[in-house]
């Protein structure tokens, strides 16, 4: 599950320790827009030193690099790469501006480098790409699709604004057909689709009502800027008691069709096929129950 | 020597308290002795209006090696403790007994009073600095740490008389009526002096608030008043109301608080007429705002909330979700107009809040607690007296009395305080003993004290509650602490902590 992904800033050792706390679904140890430029190398460093020698939870652990357009970058990724053959955890790559295939294409050979280095299998690390122009917006299938460690998309929030030359309003609906292209896209090239952050943390009337709407579009989950955002977002994402009872209703049926070699199964009236069933699957997921164990 | 239940090493008789009883369990010491209440002949006529404090330390009789007890309602913004023991130095007289029911930062002077001979002893709280002064062993007798029940029992029971209380009243009236519910140093409740006005030998009040006709409400009445003085100022208000009544924003205590809120409901005792206390303080308030939460998504109605009010509780109480407010202290503004608006909003004594050894204290109608600790140990036992470095900081406050009284005790505690863990092998020194403890809710989950099974099965069925064992929570706080040296201490036992039943439960030395 990637409900709620949590920014820690890397110069924030307080955070970057305690922020799998909070329980979210996965961390992203921010070197990029929450760092100065002046304490890059210390972020760095500190991060790379966190992730080696600490435990978090049943968190994803995933670390935002500097952009390819950057200095910055190739460094981040050898700290990555260092602490990742320590602790095994540690296997995502958040690329911010993530423009083209090509510049996924770079970022992964040089991935590969890095397990080659570090003694890890290849493909251990997955990229999960920010969409913070039109251009990449438009590319996103591209984008999905250039490497098998894509894993997830997301949308940018103020650098996209700022590229559709409008400004991120409350309600972001100057957003609503970015989401949906995304989504499309997403969904198309099978990878996760993940939303931006809510940048108003106070604000959980807001960012309970936009969970709620990106749910709906069918993303998987949200990042997170504040420890207090991940249980209005889990909240959301968490199944209503009825609907977990028809899921389990579905794969029992399911189960019991294919033991006894039936083609389809009838629930409720209705005809269940393949897609209903891998939905209440899903469904039963964010519930946190095993469908597989549900069934027996 | 011998050693208490708990095993903390005990002497027969410490040097300037006397033969200590040791600690044996929570209700095993009976009731015994009687303190007395003065008869007065009779006043009629009598002025109690005095014009200075020197005129009523003369009136009231005090002299050297007698003792004097305070309130602490004025908080850090205290100046009648200050006041009088100045006093006392220009008139020479020395060697007193302080039992204040707490002291602040703010009485600091004492420290002065100390090395110029005006007090010899200390009878309650020691905070900052005189703390730290007193840890070193200057005192010639060791400071004795009451609860806030444990002080009631003390005196009604003629363990610890007192010679002349000073009440500081934000509102009087000349015939020797107290309220603390109006004037520029109203404080609300005045809870922790009734007692003291009840059976000190001569009472003396200080106001600066004198008004011509009966005040009323009446807090104490004039029945125990022997004199008034009126004064300029006896409070400053910015230290009367508590720095400590805002809800945390820290996300991690509020993790803490959402934890110790949500293991008060996996408890049997969340239902219909829950009464609870959470106290000030940035985890507890934030306990307060969960439980209200809490209570909205079960339709949970409670019945009592008690102890220090805050504005929080008053909120429950004005929306319903309280029906009594049982206040001996009032931790601000808020709260102190309650008081004076609303008859379900009840001003109670400190006897009535939590005495062991009376025929009904408040604590006992608790179902669930939230207290806070210096340490707490494998044992569950907690310390809220001394520092890390062995340093006397703390007062024991209702901890023991409300902990001992509730269904559910929680504390709710970050692990580490800087580089200090909370939870460790051994507590320095034992204020609360870990029977009463039935659970430790840190930043990394819940750790349920072991013999409370039915909350540990309770808890451990909630996806949303970490369990966390206490040996791992040792070790972890251990792993970030690094090793800890050892305190130094020296021989002298600088004080003596008090059960609320009058037992000691364990003793601090000076420090190396």
């Amino acid at each position: 599950m990637r409900r709620t992904m949590m920014y820690l800033p890397g110069n924030n050792p307080n955070m970057l320790l305690k922020g799998y706390l909070f329980r979210p679904d996965g961390l992203i140890f921010d070197l990029e827009d929450a760092v100065s430029a002046n304490q890059k190398d210390a972020a760095r460093i500190l991060v790379r030193n966190v992730l080696s020698s600490q435990s978090f939870g049943d968190c994803e652990v995933s670390v935002r690099i500097n952009a390819l357009d950057t200095e910055f970058w190739r460094d981040d990724l050898c700290a990555v790469g260092a602490a990742a053959a320590i602790n095994r955890r540690v296997n995502g790559i958040r690329m911010p501006k993530a423009e083209s295939k090509e510049s996924v294409i770079a970022l992964d050979d040089t991935l590969s480098e890095l397990e080659d280095k570090n003694s890890l299998p290849q493909g251990h690390f997955k990229i999960f790409c920010l969409l913070e122009s039109a251009n990449a917006v438009w590319k996103a299938y591209d984008i999905a699709t250039a490497s098998r460690r894509v894993t997830g998309l997301t949308p940018g929030g103020e650098d996209l604004a700022a590229d559709l030359r409008t400004t991120r309003s409350r309600e972001e609906s100057e957003l609503d057909w970015i989401r949906k292209m995304i989504l499309v896209a997403g969904r198309a090239a099978g990878v996760d689709v993940l939303d931006a952050a809510y940048p108003l943390i106070h604000d959980l009337e807001g960012l309970k009502k936009q969970t709620e709407g990106i749910r709906q579009l069918g993303f998987d989950g949200k990042s997170v800027l504040h420890p207090s955002q991940i249980q209005v977002i889990h909240d959301v994402f968490t199944p209503s008691a009825t609907d977990i009872e028809k899921s389990l209703r579905i794969v029992r049926a399911a189960a019991e069709a294919t033991k006894n070699g039936q083609g389809a199964v009838a629930v409720d009236g209705r005809l269940v096929d393949v897609p209903v069933i891998k939905r209440a699957m899903y469904l039963l997921t964010l519930a946190g129950l095993d469908a597989e164990e549900a069934v027996l | 020597m011998s050693k208490n239940i708990l095993g903390r090493e005990i002497p027969n008789y410490i040097e300037g308290y006397g033969a200590a009883v040791p600690y044996a369990g929570l209700n095993t010491r009976r009731p015994n002795g009687s303190g007395k209440i003065k008869l007065r002949p009779n006043q009629r006529g009598k002025n109690k209006v005095l014009k200075s404090i020197e005129d009523a330390i003369t009136a009231s009789g005090l002299k050297s090696g007698m003792t004097i007890s305070f309130h602490h309602h004025l908080r850090n913004g205290d100046r009648v403790v200050n006041l009088v023991l100045d006093a006392c130095f220009r008139m020479g007289v020395r060697d007193l007994t302080l039992f204040p029911t707490a002291l602040f930062e703010v009485h600091e002077p004492i420290i002065e009073h100390i090395k110029n001979g005006v007090v010899r002893r200390i009878m309650g709280s020691v905070n900052g600095p005189v703390g730290r002064m007193v840890s070193s062993g200057v005192l010639p007798e060791p400071v004795v740490l009451r609860s806030h029940g444990g002080r009631p029992r003390a005196i009604m029971s003629g363990e610890a008389p007192i010679d002349v209380a000073f009440i500081a009243a934000p509102c009087a009236d000349r015939w020797g009526n107290l309220s603390g519910l109006s004037g520029s140093s109203r404080c609300g409740s005045l809870g922790y002096a009734h007692t003291d006005a009840l059976y000190a030998d001569m009472v003396v009040a200080l106001t600066d608030n004198l008004c011509s006709c009966l005040i009323a409400p009446v807090s104490i009445p004039q029945t125990h008043i022997d004199f008034l003085v009126e004064i300029p100022s006896i409070g400053d208000p910015k230290g009367i109301v508590s720095g400590s009544t805002a809800v945390t924003r820290d996300p991690l205590r509020l993790l803490i608080a959402r934890y110790a809120s949500r293991v008060i409901e996996a408890s049997p005792y969340f239902k219909e007429g829950i009464s609870f206390q959470t106290g000030a303080g940035g985890i507890p308030l934030a306990v307060t705002a969960f439980m209200k939460e809490a209570m909205i998504r079960s339709s949970v109605r409670g019945n009592i909330g008690l102890g220090g009010i805050t504005g929080y509780f008053v909120e429950l109480l004005k929306e319903g979700f309280l029906k009594r407010l049982l206040d001996v202290q009032s931790f601000d503004a808020t709260a102190i107009q309650s008081l004076c608006e609303d008859p379900s909003h009840i001003e109670i004594s400190a006897d009535w809040y939590a005495n062991p050894w009376n025929a009904g204290a408040a604590v006992d109608m608790l179902d669930a607690t939230v207290l806070g600790a210096t340490e707490i140990d494998r044992d569950f036992n907690v310390n809220v007296n001394t520092e890390s470095d062995g340093a006397l900081l703390h007062g024991i406050g209702g901890h023991q009395d409300t902990a001992a009284g509730a269904s559910v005790t929680i504390i709710a505690q970050p692990l580490m305080r800087g580089r200090i863990p909370c939870a460790t092998p051994r507590v320095h020194c034992v204020t609360t003993p870990g029977e009463t403890i039935d659970a430790l809710v840190t930043e990394y989950g819940v750790t349920v004290n072991p013999n409370n099974a039915d909350l540990l099965e309770r808890v451990r069925g909630k996806s949303d509650l970490p369990l966390v064992s206490m040996d791992e929570l040792i070790d972890k706080a251990s792993a970030l602490s690094g090793r800890m040296d050892e305190i130094e201490q020296g021989d002298k036992i600088v004080a003596v902590i008090e059960w609320r039943d009058g037992s000691v439960i364990d003793i601090v030395r000076s420090r190396g």
